[in-house]
Order: C-alpha cells, then sequence, then structure tokens
C-alpha cells in the first residue's frame, strides 16, 4: 500500500510538472463543451432558394410570396433561365432552384393542373429532404388555397378530419444542445482516459525509465493501479467540470440520480483506462501509441452515437456500435440526464460497460511483461 | 543536393523501420472512411415505435396497418398504461408512441372529427420532428383518400429532381468530410510529432550540429508522409468509387493536385506546432485539439456553418478542412474545374505560406 502512495506521488508530481500538457488536458475539453452545442445546430432554417420564373403572372408572384413568408427560406438569387440559375448551386450560394414554367397562369386555370420544378442540392442529405418537405408542404397548402378560392360556391364536401396532438418529451422546447452535452461528457472522459494512460507508459517505454521500474520489487498491478488512479480522478474531476458548466451554462439539471452518473463515470473511466493500458502493452514507441490511440478514439467518438444516431445505422454497423463501451455510456448518460432513468432501466448498460472494464484491464495486464 | 536524398533515404528507412506504424498510417485511414462511408446515416429507419389503440375499430385500425406498412417504423402494438409508457421511454425502447382514444371511428363517423394523441421522445429533437412528420403525413394521406367525393389532392404538382446525390446517401456527404479529417490530422500528427521525437529523444541536436541546413533536415522528415498521404488519397478514391458508389466527376489529377496541396499544408501546421513543443505528447494534444476538434465542428460537413453564431462562422474560415472539404465535394460530386475552386486552394497557399514562413523563423537552431 506504502508503495502505491509513493508510486501515486511520483505520478502527480510528473503530470503537474508538465504544464503544457496540462494544461491542454483540461483546457481541450472546457473549449469542446462551450463550443460545440453552439455549433451542433441541425436545426434547418434559411434555406436558400433561387427562384427561376419563367411566367411572372399573378398566381406565380402569390406562390413566391407565400414560399418566402414561410420563414424558411431565403431568396438567395433572382434568374431568368435555369442554367443561370445553377451556377449558384455549384458554389454554394443556393440550396435549390425552384423553377417556374411559362403559362404557368394560363394552364393552371385552363387544365387546372400545372408543374413546378425544384432541383436540389443533395450532398447534404438531410438539408436536401428537409428543404423539399419544406417546400411541399408549402405548394400543398397553397393547393388549398386556391382550391377554396375556385371552389368556394359549392356545398362542403362531407370530409372529416383527424386531429394530432403532439407533445413532446423531456425537450420540450426542441433544443439541440440539450442531446450534445451530456455526450460529449462522454467524449470528454474517452479522449483523457483512452489517450494519458496509454502514452504516459508508452513514454516511460519510449525513454527507457519504465526499465529502471520495472527492476524495483514493485509488483505488476501496483505499477499499473499507479498509472491509472491519477487519471482516474482526473476523468471525474473533468467530468465534474463538465456537469457544472452542463448546469450553469446551459441550464441542464440531470432528471437522474447524480451519484448514478459518477458511479458510471467510474466505471467507465476503469475500461477506458484499461483500453489504454492494453494499447501501451502492445507498443513500443509514443508514435505508434497515438496513431493506434487516435484510431480508435475516432471509432468510438463516430460510432457511439454521438453525432449520428446508432439506430440509424445498417445492422452490421450495429454491431460494431454496440461492442464500444462509448456507446452504452453515450445512451446511459442521456437516458439518466434528459429523462431521469433510473438503475433499473440502465442496468444493462452499466453491465456492459462493467464488463469491457474487466475484459480490457485483465488483458492488459495479462500482456504486460515486466521482462522483454 | 545529394546530401537532401540521403536524409530523406534516411527518414524512409526509420519510417519502414518501424512496421506497427506504418500499418496503422497506411491502414487505419482507409478502414475509417469504409467504416464511416457504410455507417454513419441521418436517415432514420426503423424507429421503434408503440401504437396503442383503445378504440380497435375500423378506421383506427385502417390506420394502424398504414402506419405499419410506410416503412419507416418498428410498430409494437401493446396497450400500456401511462405509467407503462413512460418506462418504455426511460428505458429507451421506443421512441414515438400513437394514441388512439375510446370510439375513435364514432368519433369519426358521427363528429366528422377525431384525435390521436402522439407522443415523441424529444431528447433528440431532429428525430422526433421527422418521425412526428411521418406519421402526421400518414394521417393526412388518410384523411384525404377516405373523404368522399375527393377531388384530385394537388392542382400544383411539385417535380423534385436531388442534383448530385439522388438517391439522398450519406456518404457523398460524409465520404469528403472524413477524408478531410482524417489527412489532415495525419499529417499534423505524424509531422509534428516525428519533429518533435527527435527533440525529445535527443538526436536533433546531433542532426544539428551536421553540417547540412537544419530546414533542409526538416523539409527531408516530411517527404516520407508526404507519400504516405498521397497513397491514401488514391486507396480512399479507389474505394470510395468501388465500394461506396461514390462518383467522380471531375477531373481526377486536379483532385489529386488539390490533395497534394491540402497535405502540404497540414505537414507545414505539424511543422509550426513542432517549433512551439518540446514533447511528444505536448504535440500530439496540440494537433489533437488544434485539428480535430474544429474540423469536426467547423468544416461544415458535420454541422451547416449557416446556423452558427457569427463569430464561429468567422472562426470556420481557419479551418484548413474546410477548404479542402469544399474541393473535394466540388470535384468529385459536382465534377466542377479549376474556376470554380480557385479561392479555396488560394486561401491553402495563403495557409501554408504562413505556417511556413512562422515556423521557419521561429525554428531554433541553437541548443538552449
Amino acid at each position: 500500500m506504502r508503495t502505491l502512495r509513493f508510486l501515486l506521488q511520483k505520478e502527480f508530481i510528473q503530470i503537474f510538472r508538465d504544464k503544457a500538457v496540462f494544461r491542454l488536458i483540461i483546457v481541450g475539453p472546457m473549449l469542446q463543451l462551450l463550443i460545440l452545442p453552439l455549433v451542433a445546430n441541425y436545426e434547418v432554417k434559411d434555406i436558400n432558394l433561387a427562384l427561376v420564373d419563367n411566367d411572372h403572372s399573378s398566381y406565380s408572384q402569390k406562390l413566391v410570396e407565400k414560399i418566402m413568408s414561410s420563414g424558411y427560406f431565403r431568396l438567395s438569387d433572382n434568374e431568368s433561365s435555369y442554367e443561370e440559375a445553377m451556377p449558384g448551386i455549384e458554389n454554394d450560394n443556393s440550396d435549390l432552384i425552384l423553377e417556374i414554367p411559362q403559362n404557368f397562369e394560363k394552364d393552371l386555370v385552363r387544365e387546372g393542373t400545372q408543374k413546378v420544378f425544384i432541383a436540389v442540392d443533395a450532398i447534404n442529405g438531410v438539408k436536401a429532404a428537409l428543404g423539399s418537405a419544406y417546400l411541399n408542404t408549402i405548394i400543398g397548402d397553397f393547393n388549398n388555397d386556391i382550391e377554396m378560392e375556385w371552389v368556394q360556391s359549392e356545398p362542403a364536401t362531407s370530409s372529416f378530419t383527424i386531429d394530432i396532438a403532439t407533445s413532446y418529451w423531456y425537450n420540450p422546447l426542441m433544443v439541440y444542445f440539450i442531446l450534445m452535452v451530456p455526450g460529449l461528457l462522454v467524449n470528454l472522459l474517452t479522449s483523457v482516459g483512452g489517450m494519458q494512460a496509454a502514452l504516459n507508459i508508452v513514454r516511460e517505454k519510449e525513454i527507457g525509465t519504465i526499465e529502471q521500474i520495472n527492476v524495483t520489487p514493485i509488483k505488476k498491478h501496483i505499477f499499473i493501479l499507479g498509472k491509472l488512479i491519477p487519471y482516474a480522478l482526473m476523468g471525474l474531476a473533468i467530468f465534474t467540470i463538465g456537469l457544472l458548466i452542463g448546469r450553469f451554462v446551459y441550464g441542464i439539471v440531470p432528471l437522474g440520480n447524480v451519484f448514478l452518473l459518477y458511479f458510471f463515470a467510474i466505471t467507465y473511466m476503469f475500461a477506458l483506462l484499461g483500453f489504454g493500458l492494453l494499447i501501451s502493452t502492445y507498443c513500443d514507441t509514443q508514435q505508434q501509441a497515438i496513431s493506434l490511440v487516435f484510431f480508435f478514439i475516432m471509432i468510438f467518438q463516430m460510432m457511439s452515437g454521438l453525432y449520428t444516431s446508432v439506430d440509424n445505422m445498417p445492422d452490421w454497423a450495429q454491431t460494431i456500435a454496440y461492442c464500444l463501451p462509448t456507446t452504452y455510456f453515450v445512451e446511459a448518460i442521456r437516458m439518466i440526464v434528459l429523462k431521469g432513468s433510473g438503475v433499473s432501466d440502465v442496468l444493462g448498460h452499466f453491465g456492459a460497460i462493467l464488463l469491457f472494464g474487466i475484459i480490457l484491464n485483465s488483458w492488459a495486464i495479462w500482456n504486460y511483461k515486466k521482462t522483454s | 543536393m545529394k546530401q537532401f536524398w540521403v536524409f530523406i533515404k534516411k527518414e524512409f528507412l526509420q519510417v519502414f523501420r518501424d512496421q506497427r506504424t506504418l500499418l496503422m498510417l497506411f491502414g487505419l485511414p482507409v478502414a475509417e472512411i469504409i467504416l464511416f462511408g457504410f455507417a454513419l446515416s441521418n436517415d432514420i429507419k426503423n424507429a421503434n415505435i408503440a401504437v396503442i389503440d383503445y378504440s380497435r375499430d375500423v378506421a383506427s385500425q385502417q390506420l394502424v396497418e398504414k402506419i405499419k406498412s410506410s416503412g419507416y417504423f418498428q410498430v409494437h402494438e401493446v396497450l400500456m398504461s401511462h405509467e407503462e409508457l413512460e418506462a418504455a421511454f426511460k428505458r429507451g425502447k421506443i421512441k414515438l408512441a400513437v394514441i388512439f382514444p375510446t370510439n375513435f371511428y364514432q368519433d369519426l363517423s358521427h363528429l366528422n372529427k377525431a384525435q390521436i394523441q402522439v407522443i415523441a421522445d424529444a431528447s433528440d429533437p431532429n428525430t422526433a420532428t421527422e418521425l412526428t412528420g411521418y406519421i402526421s403525413s400518414i394521417v393526412t394521406d388518410y384523411q384525404l383518400k377516405s373523404a368522399t367525393g375527393a377531388r384530385p389532392s394537388y392542382v400544383i404538382v411539385p417535380e423534385v429532381r436531388m442534383l448530385y446525390n439522388p438517391e439522398l446517401a450519406s456518404a457523398p456527404n460524409f465520404v469528403p468530410g472524413v477524408m478531410a479529417m482524417i489527412l489532415l490530422l495525419i499529417c499534423v500528427m505524424m509531422g509534428s510529432v516525428s519533429i518533435v521525437k527527435e527533440k525529445e529523444l535527443g538526436t536533433m541536436e546531433i542532426l544539428l550540429v551536421s553540417p547540412f541546413k537544419p530546414i533542409l533536415i526538416i523539409f527531408a522528415k516530411m517527404v516520407p508522409y508526404l507519400i504516405i498521404s498521397m497513397f491514401n488519397v488514391a486507396s480512399i478514391l479507389v474505394l470510395s468509387v468501388y465500394l461506396l458508389d461514390m462518383p467522380i466527376r471531375g477531373s481526377i489529377p486536379l483532385l489529386f493536385v488539390e490533395s497534394f496541396l491540402y497535405i502540404v499544408t497540414g505537414l507545414s501546421l505539424g511543422l509550426l506546432i513542432s517549433t512551439q513543443t518540446d514533447s511528444q505528447q505536448t504535440a500530439m494534444f496540440s494537433s489533437m485539439l488544434g485539428m480535430m476538434l474544429p474540423t469536426m465542428l467547423l468544416s461544415g460537413y458535420m454541422f451547416p456553418i449557416e446556423n452558427m453564431p457569427k463569430i464561429l462562422q468567422g472562426l470556420s474560415y481557419l479551418v484548413p478542412s474546410r477548404w479542402y472539404y469544399n474541393i473535394v465535394k466540388d470535384i468529385m460530386l459536382k465534377g466542377l474545374g479549376f474556376s470554380a475552386i480557385w479561392k479555396e486552394t488560394l486561401i491553402l497557399l495563403v495557409m501554408t505560406a504562413v505556417a511556413l514562413v512562422v515556423s521557419l523563423r521561429s525554428f531554433k537552431i541553437r541548443l538552449e
């Protein structure tokens, strides 16, 4: 036990001595937490619309007015042909082109039906789908208006209406950062826990100081504990600061039990540090460790459902996602913070993370050799 | 000049000797592009929803059938109490619930008016919006079809054409973005780490006392990473065309020239970081923090730049990946030529020049 205390002392001195790294470890996550929720806004508004009105009739103008007054669109361009509007799409000034054909009004009045053409820049699928959906709805409304105008004299048809009463639970204001902030907390732990421990041990290997420790009678697991505990504590400190930022900057009060959150955070750190340790046992240079850690951190981030929902992935990718401890923690922390889910709701998640922790740590200890 | 080649050869030997790093440099970026290209998506498919039908009559069953057959949902038809419903939401089992009150059909046929309740889990607001949107369009459709003496519902028919990406697939958006991110990170990180490593191990001093020009030492260090990254660009492009069915509509040589420029930008930034730091750990964290985050957040492939606060929009101009992402999109997907991307190219050139000048100025050739 005494050995462990001295080892911990040594580690803390080393961590605090390197001011630059220490600052980066603290400042980086904070910046991320402060900026990302401002950025992570998927709300689609101000869609840039290029108008090609070949008709210039009163109906075409009414339609355009209706579209513009909806608030979703911004007129970016007004051209006389589709070809002239196209450069706007190419250099990203416009998101979609609305083309109203010649004789729009005439055909509408005479034949009762007419087409308008919409061309959408579909590289960003979400924006394209939403933009054209808005436009469709508005045109549908416009149709109803015309119908009303034309058939006013007729008696009302015997149609019926179904009202849909929609309620949005857990996030009635529909703001996006409520989803992002808890997920980002996980991300912070991932980057601190996963990288630090791995790099720290490999550094000792590379510089050669690990040999000095190897010749001492310090036991394997004590040495490893000495490496893990400082980073676990650091992770928890960052987690706490993150929760405070969430509370005081974004006003997110966890609905569920805060202790439950800490239980998760501790278990997750245990799993991730085990992962870092495992990587360190397979690497000899910091460069190797860096490229490997970087690879996995990317996967942890992108596949865990933090940015894009796991449910949207194809089945095989979902299987991969559920082989990462991060996925379970992101899901669980969102449930606990946003919905107030209790122990029984997230027991499975907890078990999964714990299992990862046990497997990764035992693997790492088994693979760590004092003699090479 | 001959000395320069010798140095390049030395660097190559060093890079190739460390086969594990080499494997990672080649394999991992490619693996990630493929993985993310296939896996990441913002389309909602098979969302789990609960249908609670207290009425169980003709009308409600017809609607339920319609919801089931729409293909957007995985429908669980159950009766549950309010508490059970809340529990299901809390456990994350369902994302939305549709509730039909008793006497749905009676209300509909006698009063011509009925109500259904939709409850969405809005902790993810986008999913909630889209799912409720699907439900309401299904209901509206049902209404229109059942209305007696229905006229054709649309007078003006919008004909929508999805340019560049007719299937609305996610890969065309994600691949250029992930490519920009991974290339930049590899170049900045490996570029800075490889130099700082010599500092940390003390071998830099040996190089500096040699009669060889320090600048050339630095450039020689960058060459292997430049070549590896060009290989990565090639393999990423081949895989995205043959595996992810992405088109390359524009000129391939142009794409390579621009990628070359972008890689040089990344390496210069790495050089800049290496002059400011002394340990590999610091170099690595600075690269991560300085490149990964801004690329993820501000390059526009994850989150639309137009929606950001003005300050961050201004900040995004400083992120090299933002420009490269535009370049790749323009060349690969839109098939545009140099005239469309000269601005982006110029910006990358300026960034490279600034990074090089600053780092060469602050590069210390004397020992402290």
